[in-house]
């Protein structure tokens, strides 16, 4: 199988290195210098494995062999340009996404008739340099149908990822996985921006815990008027989180630390439309959805 | 008579300079900082900016030398209260305590060291620019009250009345609770967004979704002061709006995040978790307040702590 991954940053580094163990893998990304260095020096990771994966990276789709499959793995506030730097290649492929939050599928969607699969990462690392990455959190990555597609393709994907020595585990609906990860993410994201705190043992004790428990309790409620039943519970996640010993700097936080855009629209904003749609009142996540908006707002 | 000022800082200063005016008074200032007592003594409290004023006076650092007071005024932060009424109870034995401090229970703290103790609101600010000398950045009103039945009302139109004869325009009135809510209410529903998000008041409420969330904080703070039965004295979200315009407080940087970019404890659990904790007490119900103060306290404790490596 030949697999793209379109965008490497940290999550994307990762899936393009292990891959390229045991499959081709191209890379595409947005600057020319990245792709340079990985043609040149492979991707290295760390941490939690040691190797050196051989890679084909390009900044044009039009230079890259045609894929099988193509993980669009870039941040949600970069995905619709990346969807739109491939509108219109990669005509025999099936497209994956891999963002935070809910509606990146809708946003490739836009602009292909790809079959789609979606996906969502517990895994987690650091990105060195344009070719090394350190794998520190081997947690698993859940796959499901989305869009023309089937269980078993799913399955297929999590297959190869596995047998690249990664976690995966196929769903066939993912959104029970989807939404246990957004509440968690709408939560501790958002209350990391806010506070400027590591994810750490003071999200499950006063005086935070009880915030981010009625965080997460409203998340729960806009999941059961979605319909969803989670498949795990968020505030078990995060207690478990918590308790791993390693501070963990959630994207959020790094963003707003950098003065960069944050994935709220897509983690925050989902939850807080979904459940306006379904009338769920959720004024907590509104609350914090406000004011992670208003802290991008200040960076100008 | 004698007037002891209870924290010298801008506010306290304020007090202290120009009650220092009056003949028939006769002002001492407490205060921890050395170098401003010493500077004081030597040179005297110097205002200015909205009013110059010189007033001379008597600063101590030592408690043990106060000598018995007519009255007290205390102007420290907040979460300093209990700390000077505790060392400076003793020089108020046979006097009344005023507090024209920011925030909810400082009347509360002062009565478990004092008997007789006023409750107060002040809008002037101001700002220390050097040890003895004060920058006096707005005028304001302030509003004086009994805060029980062992004040009467006579001590307390005294006291306003040597204030407002100094310069600092003072109003004694049965209930001095509805502005001093009005202010809480204000001060809590914009103060931490300011520092949550670091944007201006101006730019706060150019946001619909923000000045939503203000309008439903004030809206908690007027559920529980109306529980207790306190009628504000103007809608906090009249003063919100003036503040909003450009030629009134458009730019100003809330003084939370100033503390908090200087590293600096917050006025929160006295704003914010002033109005959670007597909500509680009067069975009002405050989600929006209290999740403003934990977040509030989640950023004080990353302020004050090196920044971690990003992982």
């Amino acid at each position: 199988m030949n697999v793209c991954v379109a965008g490497a940053g940290t999550i994307g580094s990762l899936l393009a290195a292990h891959l390229g163990r045991v499959t081709d893998v191209s890379v595409l990304v947005r600057r020319e210098e990245h792709a340079r260095a990985l043609n040149r020096e492979g991707l290295r990771v760390s941490g939690r494995a040691d190797f050196t994966a051989r890679v084909t990276a390009a900044t044009d789709p039009a230079d890259l062999p045609e894929p099988d499959l193509v993980v669009v793995a870039c941040k949600g506030s970069d995905l619709d340009a990346v969807a739109a730097g491939i509108e219109g290649e990669f005509r025999s492929a099936t497209v994956m996404t891999i963002q935070n939050g809910l509606g990146a599928e809708d946003v490739v969607a836009a602009r292909g008739p790809w079959p789609l699969l979606s996906s969502v990462t517990f895994m987690s690392g650091t990105r060195h340099s344009d070719t090394h990455v350190e794998y520190i959190l081997d947690a698993a990555t859940w796959i499901g149908p989305y869009r023309a597609t089937t269980a078993a393709d799913a399955r297929t994907v999590a297959d190869l990822l596995v047998g690249s020595g990664l976690k995966a585990e196929p769903y066939d609906d993912l959104r029970p996985a989807q939404w246990s990860k957004l509440i968690f993410n709408a939560t501790v994201n958002g209350v990391a921006a806010l506070t400027g705190l590591p994810h750490d043992h003071r999200f499950a004790e006063e005086p935070l815990g009880p915030l981010v428990h009625a965080l997460m309790d409203e998340g729960k409620a806009a999941a059961a008027a979605a319909g969803v039943q989670l498949a795990e519970d968020p505030w078990e996640m995060n207690v478990f989180a918590t308790q791993r010993g390693f501070r963990h700097s959630p994207s959020m936080l790094e963003d707003v630390r950098a003065q960069r855009p944050t994935e709220v629209e897509l983690i925050n904003g989902s939850l807080v439309r979904s459940a306006r749609a379904n009338g769920a009142p959720v004024p907590l996540q509104e609350t914090v959805y406000a004011l992670v908006r208003g802290r991008e707002e200040s960076y100008s | 008579m004698r007037v002891c000022i209870v924290g010298c800082g801008a506010v306290g200063s304020l007090f202290a300079a120009n009650l220092a005016q009056l003949d028939d008074v006769e002002v001492w200032a407490y205060d921890a900082s050395r170098e401003h007592v010493e500077a004081i003594n030597a040179n005297g409290l110097q205002l200015s900016g909205a009013g110059e004023v010189l007033g001379r006076m008597t600063a101590t650092t030592d408690a043990a030398e106060l000598p018995q007071c007519d009255f007290g005024i205390v102007a420290t932060k907040a979460m300093h209260t209990e700390a000077a009424i505790a060392a400076t109870a003793h020089a108020f034995a046979d006097g009344y305590v005023a507090t024209v401090q920011n925030g909810l229970g400082n009347e509360e703290t002062l009565a478990r060291h004092v008997e007789r103790v006023i409750r107060g609101t002040t809008f002037p600010a101001g700002k220390i620019l050097a040890p003895g000398r004060v920058q006096w950045d707005v005028k304001g009103d302030t509003t004086l009250g009994p805060y029980d039945e062992r004040t009467p009302l006579e001590e307390v139109e005294r006291l306003a009345d040597a204030c407002t004869r100094g310069g600092m325009p003072t109003s004694a009135v049965a209930d001095a609770r509805g502005p001093q809510w009005r202010k809480v209410i204000f001060n809590a529903s914009t103060n931490p967004i300011g520092a949550l998000t670091g944007l201006t008041h101006g730019r706060v409420c150019e946001r619909p979704d923000l000045r939503a969330l203000v309008s439903r904080l004030v809206d908690e703070g007027k559920a529980v002061a109306s529980a207790q039965g306190i009628e504000l004295d103007a809608d906090p979200e009249a003063l919100i709006d003036h503040a909003a315009k450009p030629e009134v407080a458009y730019d100003h940087k809330a003084s939370m995040l100033q503390d908090v970019e200087a590293r600096r404890q917050t006025e929160i659990d006295y704003l914010n978790g002033g109005i959670v904790r007597f909500g509680k007490e009067h069975g009002v119900q405050t989600p929006l307040n209290q999740a403003i103060w934990a977040l509030v306290r989640g950023l004080e404790a990353s302020a004050a702590e090196p920044p971690t490596p990003g992982r």
